[in-house]
């Protein structure tokens, strides 16, 4: 007769009757695990998980601008930066378009302590006090202007951290324009004068 | 004295569980991701506190340390367009498959004359080549004879036409030198596009900056985070 075992096995059975083996359902997943793991890992290691972040900048161009819209910056409201070899950063306030008096150029890197950070908040502290002054030309809406002048010997990072700045600082208005041979004189004649000491 | 005795315990475990959860984790990985685009050069961007995302459907400008401009199109549609009209414009005399080659390509870096070559060679050996960086001519900067200028505007009516107009984004290295860099922007300016995305990572707001207020006041519900300096 066909039956079903379910003892345990603990009863004797007939002669004639076979005895199953039984076997565990029981299946060992650690393999399973493992190849599970190993797929993880190659996921994570071919894939991105967020998309690059990026900083727009706005250039301009030589149609966008006008030459009636533009208007001078004014003396005191002007920062000139100029970004030179090995991460150094020169600059000074004011147009300095006059050639009898060249301006005194500040020397300073991108650190946190008394870096760059420091003069472009201590400018914009300086146009926020002078605007209110009643001078003639200082405007009570004036803006601090930053201009930003890359040398030929700076590194793409120092033009990133050097708008990034403006960005951390809150300055708005900005513009990068190409270095000028005067600034590039100004430069070399502080350099000179700073090898001398 | 009476010996205590410790029951017997299997040292098996149940691994259903842990097997529940890696798979559970593969699934996520394979859905939430997406592969890395094969890159020709490693290019390490430097770090600003922007955190606008890279736009999609994307011109990407990728320029290496030696100054090497690569150019790649995240838009398959539009690539279709732009190969066809170069090779018609630029007599490349290109194959169907070398065409459905380029639309599946990643970043590339080569003067026109070399195209032709470049895309005869199989995908897998593809990323083996010398790439010698797109010419950018520093004359006029205009597309007749700028390769760069070419590729962007070419790129940007391919896009319009299948109704995505794309964003220009450069990726460029942080030791790049900056007239290798302004010769790429200037090529952008000098052909009317003046708004752009720079590539960058992301780092934190410096504490007590302008910046930092700024973030604080637009989220004041946010406990303001530890001074890590």
């Amino acid at each position: 007769m066909a039956e079903i075992d379910t003892s345990g096995g603990g009863k004797k059975k007939g002669p004639g009757v076979k005895k199953a083996k039984k076997l565990s359902t029981r299946i060992d997943l650690t393999p399973m695990v493992d190849l599970g793991f190993l797929l993880i890992t190659f996921f994570i290691f071919t894939t991105t998980m967020s998309k690059p972040k990026t900083m727009e900048i706005m250039m301009p161009t030589e149609d966008s601008v006008k030459k009636e819209d533009q208007t001078k910056a004014k003396d005191y409201c002007t920062m000139t930066i100029l970004l030179s070899k090995e991460h150094r950063v020169y600059y000074y306030t004011g147009l300095a378009d006059d050639p009898l008096a060249p301006p005194t150029l500040e020397v300073t890197y991108f650190q946190n302590k008394n870096g760059i950070r420091d003069a472009l908040i201590a400018h914009k502290k300086k146009v926020y006090e002078e605007r209110l002054n009643g001078m003639p030309g200082h405007k009570a809406d004036d803006e601090p202007v930053i201009i930003i002048k890359p040398d030929y010997n700076s590194q793409y990072e120092d033009m990133v951290n050097i708008l990034d700045e403006m960005q951390i600082n809150g300055l708005n208005t900005y513009a990068m324009i190409d270095i000028t041979d005067v600034d590039k004189g100004f430069i070399t004649a502080t350099e000179a004068a700073n090898a001398g000491n | 004295m009476a010996k205590h005795k410790l029951p017997r315990k299997s040292t098996h475990i149940d691994m259903t569980a842990m097997c529940d959860v890696a798979f559970l984790l593969l699934t996520f990985f394979m859905l939430a991701t997406k592969f890395k685009p094969d890159e020709p050069v490693v290019v390490k961007t430097p770090s600003s506190i922007s955190d606008i995302i890279m736009p999609e459907n994307s011109i990407l400008l990728t320029v290496d340390p030696s100054g090497k401009v690569f150019f790649d199109y995240d838009n398959k549609k539009a690539k279709a367009l732009l190969i066809d009209k170069v090779n018609t414009e630029k007599g490349l005399n290109l194959t169907d498959a070398e065409k459905e080659s380029f639309k599946r390509g990643a970043s590339f870096g080569l003067p026109f004359n070399q195209m032709k070559g470049y895309l005869a060679i199989d995908p897998i050996n593809q990323k083996n080549y010398k790439f010698t960086g797109i010419p950018i001519d520093t004359t006029t900067y205009m597309a007749d004879i700028n390769e760069l200028a070419y590729w962007v505007q070419a790129a940007r009516t391919a896009g319009q036409e299948t109704g995505t107009p794309p964003r220009i984004c450069i990726k460029c290295d942080a030791s790049t030198v900056y007239p290798r860099v302004k010769d790429v922007i200037k090529t952008l300016t000098k052909n009317k596009i003046d708004r752009f995305n720079l590539v960058t990572s992301l780092e934190a707001i410096p504490e007590g900056t302008a910046a930092a207020m700024e973030r604080d006041a637009t989220a004041p519900a946010k406990k303001p985070s530890t001074k890590t300096q």
